[in-house]
């Protein structure tokens, strides 16, 4: 008979237990297995509290639906054969033999069951998902096992869960003095769960003096969950903000040094995105061993893919208009519809699916109910990273002079010896580059599809317009400000008045400092 | 004072002689020949001549060419305030489609209890569950009143937008895509259910309009030739505008506006006076438009819609009063043979059509068709 890892796992917890494990007999088999729901959920109960490997073995089985039963027999079926749960022996299974069925609070009840069973195995693991599961149905049965495992347990995160959920099995108990102690102790833990549970007690509570504990375990728990929700809204305002500043740096060189109005900027985003797509395809077609890493050659494939893009407009298009800003806008909104179109005729219509690496799915559990995914974690280390990159970029490198120089004066820059038509393609295929990077970030936590570029090329010009033009501090700030203003307002209004409200912000905004937050100052405010 | 006057001053280059009239005699007899045609041939050849004539103006091509009279407005529209004035909006689309739901409104009260419910009010107010009408609809119920709707909401708007966007310099490119955030602002506040006029759906499945069935031929022609006649009346209104003292001074603030600043003029009444009445012709040309083509929804205010405007002037020729009408013809006449024929390249055609007409035609057709003539 071979024994599947999972019941052997149970196996070693059950020798962990204890030794006052009674062996199983058949009249318990039996009444675990065949009749109504609430006897067999006594009868499981009752042996739980002393269990043998044979009895695990067969709750195991029954949560497995892989037990049947005659009017005589019960039998655990294994590999089409079958098995006598007390003796182990194989035995002939008569073809009358019918299936045992579990109704949902059966399959609840066998679940509690193996978890309980769970709490003693020496896997860290395995104990903290046991814990888990018994959190979220508090059943009194269970104390005995849970409280034996609590005083036994070395792990103190795992200690403490226990400990929960031991005060939430009390909440419920008879006696006065245990529940006033659970409802005090509860007050410390602060789950949403727990106050779910509070609740649920506070309304049946007969008793003035625990319902007053109840009361104050409350308010503390609302407290600390308020400041977690406060911190959310925080931590997404600047995950958003960190996407708009990637969004908004691309802007602020191409819109903000070289004074092109880019409308198809969100398109090069969407470039940038549709690059991460075919690079994670070939990951995954030729190298599905290294596909988690794919990310890391997206970003460089997307900076690539839309820097040159970039650099082929500004050679076929902009450079024609240069100082012809309206112009400039309304051949560029040009080009950001044949990017999309183009799109759609070689990936299709629909949105293409772009899948986490395992290191960037889930999250870090900061407080109990607040998790900051990792994925947005990523994009702003990402987004301060690439900041770094650009305003280093820009202030030590011999090409961060020359577009200075350009940008300042086009002419003495020409005289000096410089470039200045190379200079431009490159300054704009940077910007193009860095939008990619965005549209490479943006597809770890949104959808890509040929829409991508547009619902933030609005949101972006609003972050230069605010930030104040050719300054990349301004935009910083602008950005994670506009993000978080954004979050807050979404929490108190709702996404749609929020996003008007900003907007609305940003129009009276400007009646005050018309050339942004960071004016430029003296001469060159003017041009 | 002699010593800064420069030596030999710049004969002042003279772009258009001032005319006596408002058109020349053969200009006229072109404006008498389109109301002609708009007012009576194509009436007669929609109406009169049988279905199976070669002569016969279907229905499908009268309603193409109202639409695109209603597009023609806009664009006459946005000349006035981007080719003589030099403030290139990209929000006009809000102006018409509020013009459209004033519009719609009154069309909507018209359904009375026709509509899918059988209720005295709108179908969707019926699925909200609404039990009476929100504020903005007080006067729905009267043509009269809603007709000053489509001219003081648009123009209301217009004037407080434009009156703190210009107070504050606001301009080139600043002010589009600031004008670009109000229309995308207002698109996202007619999505929502809430404010009251209908969400995603808008306003459609209009039955009557002044208590007269809308779908019958004879409703249709004469909403046909009011929107023709309109178009021509704005025509003469612009060309009007153009040549008075205003209409120079306007285009003196494009050309100069600091100077003209300098000269003693506040360019903000100048251009404050103009952004209203361009808005204003936008929400009537969106008045007309509803019921022809019965339905506005808010992807009329979607900021594709309004930059479309601008390539329509800039398409026909900027700077000219025809050259609008010609490109709002020919981009929407080219734009339904395209979404018939071949659907996928309509968005490369348009792309294509916005680089090649600012990079190889900033006049537009009438420019090419000018430069034709002087090198002939």
């Amino acid at each position: 008979m071979s024994v599947p890892l999972s019941l052997r796992c149970l196996l070693v917890c059950v020798a962990l237990f204890g030794g006052s494990a009674h062996a199983l007999t058949p009249q318990q088999a039996r009444a675990l297995v065949v009749g109504e729901a609430e006897p067999r959920i006594a009868a499981l109960n009752a042996v739980l509290a002393a269990a043998d490997e044979k009895t695990v073995a067969l709750i195991q089985a029954m949560s497995d639906d892989a037990v049947k039963f005659t009017d005589s027999a019960v039998f655990v079926m294994k590999d089409g054969k079958g098995f006598d749960p007390v003796s182990g022996a194989e035995v002939a299974v008569p073809d009358t033999a019918e299936d045992v069925i579990n109704n949902n609070q059966m399959r609840g009840e066998l679940d509690t069951a193996l978890a309980s069973i769970k709490l003693f195995s020496p896997d860290n693991t395995v104990r903290a998902e046991a814990v888990k599961t018994l959190a979220s149905e508090p059943d009194e049965n269970k104390l005995p096992m849970v409280e034996k495992a609590w005083a036994a347990e070395q792990v103190p995160a795992i200690k403490d869960a226990l400990g929960a959920v031991r005060f939430a099995i009390l909440l419920g108990s008879a006696d006065k003095a245990k529940r006033l102690e659970a409802a005090t102790a509860l007050g410390a833990t602060g789950t949403p769960a727990t106050k779910t549970l509070l609740l649920d007690r506070q309304k049946v509570e007969t008793e003035a003096d625990v319902k007053a504990a109840i009361g104050v375990a409350l308010k503390t728990i609302e407290g600390r969950l308020a400041w977690g929700e406060r911190l959310g809204v925080i931590f997404t305002g600047v995950s958003l903000g960190s996407i708009l500043l990637l969004v908004a740096l691309g802007l602020a060189i191409t819109y903000g040094l070289m004074g092109v109005i880019n409308m198809a900027h969100g398109e090069l985003m969407m470039i940038g995105a549709y690059a991460t797509y075919v690079i994670q395809n070939v990951f995954r077609a030729y190298f599905p061993g290294l596909f988690d890493y794919y990310v890391l050659l997206a970003i460089p494939a997307s900076f690539l893919a839309a820097a040159l893009v970039g650099a082929v407009l500004e050679r076929s298009v902009i450079r024609w208009l240069y100082g012809r800003p309206l112009e400039t806008l309304l051949a560029t909104w040009g080009i950001s519809l044949v990017l999309q179109q183009a799109v759609r005729s070689l990936f299709g219509a629909q949105n293409v699916p772009v899948e986490n690496p395992a290191w960037l799915s889930g999250g870090v559990a900061a407080m109990s109910n607040l998790t900051l995914p990792y994925n947005r974690i990523a994009i702003i280390v990402f987004a301060v990273l690439v900041l770094v990159g650009v305003s280093l970029l820009i202030a030590r490198t011999r090409l961060g002079l020359f577009v200075r120089g350009v940008t300042q004066n086009r002419k003495m820059a020409a005289c000096m010896g410089v470039n200045t038509a190379r200079i431009d393609t490159y300054a704009f295929a940077l910007g193009s580059g860095i939008a990619g990077l965005a549209g490479c970030a943006l597809s770890q936590v949104g959808n890509v599809g040929p829409d991508l570029g547009q619902s933030y090329i609005v949101d972006s010009f609003m972050v230069v317009v605010l930030g104040g033009v050719g300054q990349l501090a301004g935009t910083v700030y602008a950005a994670v400000g506009l993000g978080v203003l954004n979050k807050l307002l979404e929490g108190w209004q709702g996404a749609v008045l929020a996003k008007i409200m900003v907007l609305v912000f940003i129009v009276i905004f400007i009646q005050k400092r018309p050339q942004g937050i960071f004016a430029l100052k003296g001469r060159s405010a003017e041009a | 004072m002699s010593a800064v006057l420069p030596t030999s001053a710049p004969t002042p280059t003279v772009t258009s002689v001032p005319r006596v009239g408002l058109l020349s005699m053969k200009s006229w007899g072109a404006v008498a020949l389109a109301l002609l045609v708009v007012a009576v041939v194509v009436p007669v050849l929609n109406l009169a001549v049988p279905a199976g004539s070669a002569f016969h103006a279907s229905d499908y091509a009268v309603q193409l060419v109202a639409k695109i009279m209603c597009y023609a407005i806009c664009a006459l529209a946005m000349d006035l305030i981007w080719g003589y004035t030099g403030i290139l909006s990209l929000g006009h689309g809000v102006f018409f489609a509020l013009g459209g739901y004033a519009m719609g409104m009154y069309l909507m009260r018209q359904i009375g209890s026709d509509g899918q419910y059988r209720m005295p009010m709108p179908d969707f107010m019926v699925f909200l569950n609404w039990k009476e009408f929100p504020w903005t609809w007080a006067v729905s119920d009267s043509f009269v009143a809603q007709m000053l709707l489509v001219v003081l909401v648009p123009g209301l708007l217009a004037f407080v937008f434009g009156y703190f966007a210009f107070r504050s310099r606001i301009k080139g490119v600043y002010f589009s895509i600031i004008t670009q955030a109000m229309t995308y602002a207002a698109m996202l506040l007619f999505f929502r259910n809430e404010t009251g006029f209908g969400g995603n759906n808008g306003f459609t499945d209009f039955k009557r309009i002044l208590d007269v069935p809308i779908a019958t031929p004879s409703m249709r022609m004469t909403l046909f030739v009011l929107t023709g006649c309109t178009l021509i009346g704005f025509f003469l209104l612009a060309r009007w505008l153009v040549g008075s003292k205003f209409g120079r001074v306007l285009q003196a603030i494009r050309d100069a506006e600091t100077r003209v600043m300098f000269t003693g003029y506040n360019p903000l009444h100048y251009k404050l006076a103009m952004w209203v009445i361009s808005a204003v012709m936008c929400g009537i040309a969106g008045a007309l438009y509803v019921p022809q083509v019965g339905i506005i929804n808010p992807g009329e205010m979607s900021p594709a819609a309004s930059i479309e405007i601008a390539i329509w002037a800039a398409v026909g020729g900027r700077g000219t009063l025809i050259g609008p009408i010609v490109g709002a013809f020919f981009v929407n006449g080219a734009k339904s043979w395209f979404t018939q024929a071949f659907p996928e390249f309509w968005l490369y055609f348009l792309g294509a059509l916005f680089i090649a007409v600012t990079i190889f035609l900033p006049q537009g057709i009438i420019g090419l068709l000018k430069r034709k003539k002087e090198s002939s």
